[in-house]
């Protein structure tokens, strides 16, 4: 694979409140048993692609213990793998503000690889794609960068994608729009792109010339006419995570049989940090109705369209409906939880009642107990 | 190569004969077992977690899927720089060219790979049994009690102590008899077939061992009794939790049900005793609306929409709606189509039960079940009682 891949894991870490205050948006519980990251390191790894860097900026000890030396995505290897890169400080700067000054701070890997193409990808964006089929459209196109996009129906401003693309028929991209929201059926970014690593280089000395820092804004958008962009439609199925309620949405959407086929299996397997733990066991009395459960969990009560993490507990009597429960947290007796996020290694005592509603889950701060 | 104070020598090299289709295609070590593992998981497991972490599995019946299975040992940890697993396969040599032919005889053929790591202590441990236990504490006893050899043994029954090696013990420990598969056993301690050697004697036995042709190279039928003979130091020490021999189609398909009850120690969570396998990755098990799991293990990977009771079900299965799971076994990647039924079964790996379909025996008359066994990846049942 002549083509080497950035991950950006602490892209829009903000919005997710609570959730991501001590760990990235790449490092989110996602699915039962996953971290965001690795759908897109799987991708990638299933596309061939070897040599992959994992730019962090805050917060990234949950990345790093996930991530390991990169075994389970077979990326431990003695040439290329997997490549963690903090902030580069130079004295002046703090961290970086953007993707440019983020890129800027690991010019060296850059220029230290060798494949001919970069592929740059944020993390909070779910879905099964092929980099591969991605690639020689991006080759054959003959363009200086190439976004991917996935043709969307936008409801309104409060709807509003981070970029949406207007291109040509041949998908040539006319007019890069930030942050915008006009219902309708749009082209929106779904925050990859390929390019040739040299031209990636050469980009980031000119942009750092100007102290440019928003890749987005300042590259795609003001020299949308200048530089040859394309388009590369996506056609399979994405699960965008922008928001608390996207993030709640995205979860139970793989409660339906088709995103599951869709997320899990399309171009290959999804690989995750391994854990070790024993079986899930069911116990007599316990009920389930459209639920995902992993491994290590022992459930005794009633779960209804919920997640549930590996090693999770539902006591007796306990009532689960339409929550995301993550790893290790105990659910005792007689609990009654609705429209909730419990993080990872929360206790909800005996016959506690707690219910967010449709649209507002509540969420449960990672090791609290309740 | 740096001295180690124990390694593990591991006989993996069984054929399971009486586990019938199970073991057509694979070692027995490498049948499933218990959801997400294979037999070799609990004996591997229990080495690294007693901190043993040189190893030497000998195999030799279709070994090809246990050494993949088992690989670098990076699974359970044991990818060692200085030790790790080391797969020994019986090999040619100049002048002569031998399968192992006994349980002794494959350990003797290894001695310079003991030899090379220069251990004080030698374990020696099957690979089809299913327990969990701290060899260190085995071997503390085994240093305490100055002797030659310690077996672990555990209590079993009147009936069944004729199945096992006895073990006949004084007061203090100490092993005064000790007879293979007994007529009129002695005692009810049955060796557990885990067995802590003294280096030195064990090198000194198997050789001379070795020189008796009429031996049938086996360390409970020769080399035992001829330490005892010789007047070698042999204690016992007896194991108090869950230990099975999962050498038959009925012994394996009980040792599954065990598991159900949720008491059993194997599938106790302990964070620094985890049972270690090689990951297949698979997402997480959906259950459907309309499924009803009742006393059941199930592992990821699953798709249920009909009835699982007092079952296992291993990783990749699929249970339609309308059917039902009973008192059965399910290994990876089994497909029960609608209103099929089974029960009192092992379905072998990728099996596909027909819509329809009614596997297994019931037992409503009250006498013991015979187990049905679905043989992998065919359509045909086969049964064996």
């Amino acid at each position: 694979m002549n083509m080497m891949g950035i991950i950006f894991s602490n892209i829009y870490d903000e919005r997710l409140g609570d959730i991501t205050r001590r760990r990235t948006m790449a490092s989110l519980p996602f699915g039962g048993r996953y971290r965001l990251i690795d759908f897109v390191l799987s991708n990638m790894v299933n596309a061939g692609i070897t040599n992959v860097g994992v730019i962090t900026k805050q917060n990234y000890q949950s990345l790093m213990d996930h991530l390991g030396s990169g075994k389970e995505w077979d990326l431990d290897r003695k040439v290329d793998g997997l490549f963690i890169l903090p902030p580069f400080g130079d004295g002046q700067k703090s961290v970086y503000r953007g993707k440019v000054e983020a890129l800027w701070g690991t010019r060296r890997f850059l220029e230290r690889s060798n494949e001919e193409y970069v592929l740059l990808a944020d993390a909070n964006i779910i879905c099964n794609i092929d980099y591969q089929k991605m690639l020689s459209e991006h080759v054959e196109s003959g363009a200086q960068i190439s976004i991917i996009t996935k043709r969307e129906s936008i409801m309104g401003q409060k709807d509003a994608r981070d970029v949406i693309v207007r291109s040509d028929l041949s998908g040539k991209v006319k007019e890069v729009l930030m942050h915008y929201g006009i219902p309708g059926v749009a082209s929106c970014g779904i925050g990859m792109y390929i390019t040739k690593r040299e031209f990636l280089l050469k980009l980031l000395y000119e942009a750092n010339s100007y102290n440019l820092v928003d890749f987005e804004r300042e590259i795609l958008q003001a020299k949308c006419g200048e530089l040859d962009i394309h388009s590369i439609e996506f056609d399979g199925r994405i699960l965008r995570i922008g928001c608390v309620e996207e993030y709640f949405c995205a979860n139970l959407a793989l409660l339906e049989p088709e995103v599951r086929k869709e997320i899990f299996f399309r171009h290959g397997a999804v690989y995750t940090k391994i854990l070790d733990e024993v079986p899930t066991r069911y116990l007599k009395g316990c009920s389930l109705k459209n639920s995902l459960v992993a491994d290590g969990c022992t459930i005794m009560g009633e779960v209804e369209n919920s997640v549930l993490f590996r090693g999770v507990y539902v006591g007796t009597g306990a009532k689960v409906k339409n929550c995301i429960i993550m790893q290790d947290t105990k659910i005792e007796d007689d609990v009654s939880l609705e429209y909730t996020i419990c993080d990872k290694d929360v206790c909800v005592t005996k016959g506690r009642l707690l219910a967010g509603a449709a649209g507002h889950p509540i969420i449960i701060n990672k090791g609290k107990t309740i | 190569m740096k001295k180690k104070k124990c390694i593990a020598m591991l006989l993996a090299g069984g054929q399971g004969s009486r586990l019938g289709t199970l073991t057509r295609h694979i070692a027995k070590p490498a049948v499933p077992f218990g959801g997400k593992y294979r037999i070799i998981d609990f004996t591997l497991s229990n080495c690294v977690n007693s901190g043993i972490d040189t190893v030497g599995v000998l195999t030799q019946y279709k070994p090809l899927e246990l050494n993949d299975y088992i690989g670098n040992g990076q699974p359970w940890g044991l990818d060692r720089n200085r030790g790790g697993v080391h797969i020994l396969q019986p090999y040619a040599r100049t002048s002569s060219k031998s399968w192992y032919e006994g349980t002794a005889n494959a350990v003797f053929q290894n001695l310079t790979f003991i030899e090379r790591y220069d251990p004080r202590y030698v374990l020696v441990l099957s690979g089809d049994h299913i327990y969990r236990m701290d060899y260190g504490k085995l071997v503390a006893f085994h240093e305490e009690k100055e002797a030659d050899c310690t077996i672990a043994v555990i209590d079993v029954s009147k009936e069944e102590a004729s199945r096992f090696g006895i073990v006949e013990a004084d007061d203090a420990g100490r092993i005064v008899g000790f007879e293979e598969k007994p007529k009129h056993p002695k005692s009810t301690k049955a060796s557990m077939g885990v067995y802590v050697f003294n280096c030195e004697a064990l090198k000194r036995y198997l050789t001379e061992d070795d020189k008796q042709d009429a031996s049938s190279h086996d360390f409970g039928k020769n080399i035992i009794p001829a330490m005892l003979a010789g007047g070698c130091r042999l204690v016992a020490k007896e194991f108090l939790g869950y230990w099975k021999d999962v050498g038959t189609t009925e012994s394996l398909w009980e040792a599954n049900m065990d598991l159900l009850n949720p008491t059993c120690e194997l599938y106790q969570a302990d964070e620094n005793l985890r049972i270690y396998a090689r990951n297949e990755e698979r997402p997480p098990t959906f259950v459907a609306e309309g499924a009803i799991l009742e006393n059941a293990i199930v592992t990821k990977g699953c798709e249920i929409y009909g009835q699982v009771t007092d079952s296992v079900i291993s990783g990749g299965c699929v249970i339609e709606p309308g059917a039902a799971v009973l008192h059965s076994v399910l290994l990876p990647g089994v497909y029960v189509e609608e209103n099929a039924k089974v029960q009192n079964a092992i379905v072998g790996k990728n099996a596909k039960i027909e819509s329809g379909s009614l596997v297994g025996e019931d037992n409503d008359d009250g006498k013991k079940t015979p187990i049905t066994v679905v043989a992998e990846k065919r359509k045909k049942v086969s049964k064996t009682v």
